[in-house]
């Protein structure tokens, strides 16, 4: 659906997004992640033919977004960050106005703008100017506008930045049924979302792609693929020492809260070790009164690829 | 073309949607009527030598109001667009940039036209009340509203070029008001500076729109101002078209 080879952008010499390359398939939902100035706007905006890279090229549905855009965009249902609207349109008249511009024949207009209205839940605004819309709304009719034409492919632009949690909960369930049928392309910083829905990710950072990956391979990759914690009374022993002889333990840090002590340990990827902690606990009399293994989340890869930025 | 419709369409609607639009009418309309008032008052205590038409379309009034609506109707054509960022979903719709030029243009003339319904009444009510033709003829009624929609045209793509130029409204208003304004002094300097040669006279009078002005509303329609006023208006919405693709050059 997608296909992006060596897409280069330089804003006045310096590069938002550098050599590029990755694929969606058709019916993929693809997550675009980074954090901000990362190039994700670019990539999107170019893939809309909203302007042209600097070098390289990319292909929409088979067309080259630049030699062949009007065929390109016309495949295509793009929802740009903070979606402007026309604030002195109504709703109705808003969706009309586009479907027309997007070439939906005439006969089915009203059918698409009504369909549309529905799967977004616009029916009770339908009336109102979109200025007065909330912002959850708003971004509603920033939906409905990309899905007028049934393209085959959406590529959204954070689409749920600003919302309530609700209401990202509810785009959130629409996105994942549209992906039955369309291909999706979206950009988020919103994590628990790109694990949830997302069949693939793609992390950009400084105009580079990091990692494209499933979101379960993903985790599998990072080192730290999650750690355990233990709480416990150890009596006189030290408790680092008898920790760190378990194998798969990396690493073990120690909080005292107490009588009590807080070992955090890294673990090995793959690698079980609470029953042995069990074992240690029971041989050596501790008293412990948690024992939890903390799973990687795509927040920690995240963090992992990107974290030359967050110190 | 059903694209163009539906462009066009936006854009008259966005006009009537907007305060700026409905300002401009009322302002224009004062202006119209106070000059039209003052013109007959003044025909009324003499014995005057031209008709109302061209005593109306060749005023202080009529020149100040007419210069200064341009950049007020164009100001907020491509700048607003691109402020507010609707730019965007407009530009990745399946439309070519030329259809937006052409529609923003035409959705601005159109309301420009619809600023010329009251006055052209002025002078049928005039005829009507006091029984004697605003002008002696139809010539001098198609003349100046011909010529009204040849300038109109040409200053409207003036004012397309600078909001397309700009994001910020004003900024678009001030480039287009100092075009206009020079352009429209020009035709002026023939009657300021007395010692310049006659060939130099003859080349200004050309671009004079108050020359145009008074001979299209006499009834005499000449052919130069014509084509002068619409290759005009083609070279600016041609630039206009340039300056809106810029964004996709490849740099």
């Amino acid at each position: 659906m997608i296909k992006v080879e060596n897409l280069t952008k330089r804003y006045a010499g310096q590069a938002a997004i550098q050599d590029l390359n990755f694929e969606v398939g058709q019916g993929e939902i693809m997550g675009f992640l980074g954090p901000n100035g990362a190039g994700k706007t670019t990539t999107m905006r170019i893939l809309a033919s909203f302007m042209p890279p600097t070098s390289g090229r990319a292909t929409v549905a088979g067309y080259d977004v630049f030699e062949q855009s009007l065929q390109a965009r016309a495949h295509l249902g793009y929802m740009p960050e903070n979606v402007p609207l026309y604030n002195d349109m109504r709703v109705t008249e808003y969706l009309d106005y586009r479907a027309a511009l997007k070439g939906v024949p005439h006969r089915r207009l009203m059918e698409r703008v009504g369909d549309v209205k529905e799967l977004c839940g616009l029916k009770e605004v339908e009336k109102k100017l979109i200025g007065t819309l909330s912002k959850g709304y708003r971004q509603r009719v920033g939906l409905a506008d990309a899905l007028l034409h049934e393209p085959d492919l959406l590529i959204l632009d954070e689409p749920t930045i600003g919302l309530d949690p609700n209401q990202i909960r509810q785009v959130r369930a629409l996105i994942k049924n549209l992906g039955k049928q369309h291909t999706i392309l979206l950009s988020t910083h919103i994590l628990p979302e790109v694990e949830m829905t997302c069949s693939r990710v793609i992390i950009i950072h400084k105009g580079r792609i990091e990692a494209c990956d499933t979101p379960e391979n993903l985790l599998g990759k990072i080192r730290q693929a999650g750690g355990v914690v233990v709480e416990a009374k150890v009596g006189p022993d030290n408790g680092v020492e008898e920790l760190k002889k378990i194998s798969g333990v990396r690493d073990v840090i120690v909080d005292v809260d107490g009588e009590w002590k807080i070992f955090s340990l890294r673990v090995e990827s793959g690698v079980d070790v609470r029953e042995e902690i069990f074992r240690l606990a029971t041989d050596r009399h501790w008293t412990v009164r948690e024992l939890t293994q903390r799973r990687a989340t795509l927040e920690d890869v995240f963090v992992e690829i990107t974290h030359s930025d967050s110190i | 073309m059903r694209k163009f419709y539906t462009l066009l369409l936006r854009e008259v609607r966005s006009y009537f949607h907007s305060p700026i639009a409905y300002v401009v009418l009322i302002f224009f309309l004062i202006i119209a009527g106070v000059d039209f008032y003052f013109q007959v008052s003044f025909m009324n205590q003499r014995q005057v030598q031209y008709t109302v038409q061209e005593a109306f379309f060749n005023s202080v009034f009529f020149w100040f109001a007419f210069v200064l609506i341009f950049p007020l109707i164009t100001m907020r054509l491509f700048a607003e667009e691109f402020k507010l960022g609707t730019i965007e979903p407009l530009m990745t719709a399946p439309v070519r940039d030329w259809q937006v030029v052409l529609s923003k243009f035409f959705g601005a003339l159109v309301f420009y036209l619809v600023l010329w319904v009251p006055p052209a009444f002025y002078f049928l009510i005039f005829q009507k009340i006091t029984g004697q033709a605003a002008a002696h003829s139809a010539g001098a009624y198609s003349g100046s509203y011909l010529m009204l929609l040849l300038l109109g045209m040409f200053y409207l793509s003036i004012g397309c070029l600078a909001s397309v130029l700009t994001r910020n409204q004003i900024i678009a208003a001030i480039i287009s008001f100092c075009a206009i304004t020079l352009l429209f002094f020009l035709g002026l300097v023939q009657f300021i500076l007395l010692d310049v040669s006659s060939a130099t006279r003859d080349l200004l009078g050309y671009f004079s729109a108050i020359e145009h002005m008074g001979t299209f509303s006499r009834g005499v329609i000449d052919t130069r101002p014509i084509v002068f006023y619409l290759s005009m208006t083609v070279v600016m919405l041609a630039l206009t078209h340039q300056a809106f693709q810029s964004r996709k050059w490849r740099l």
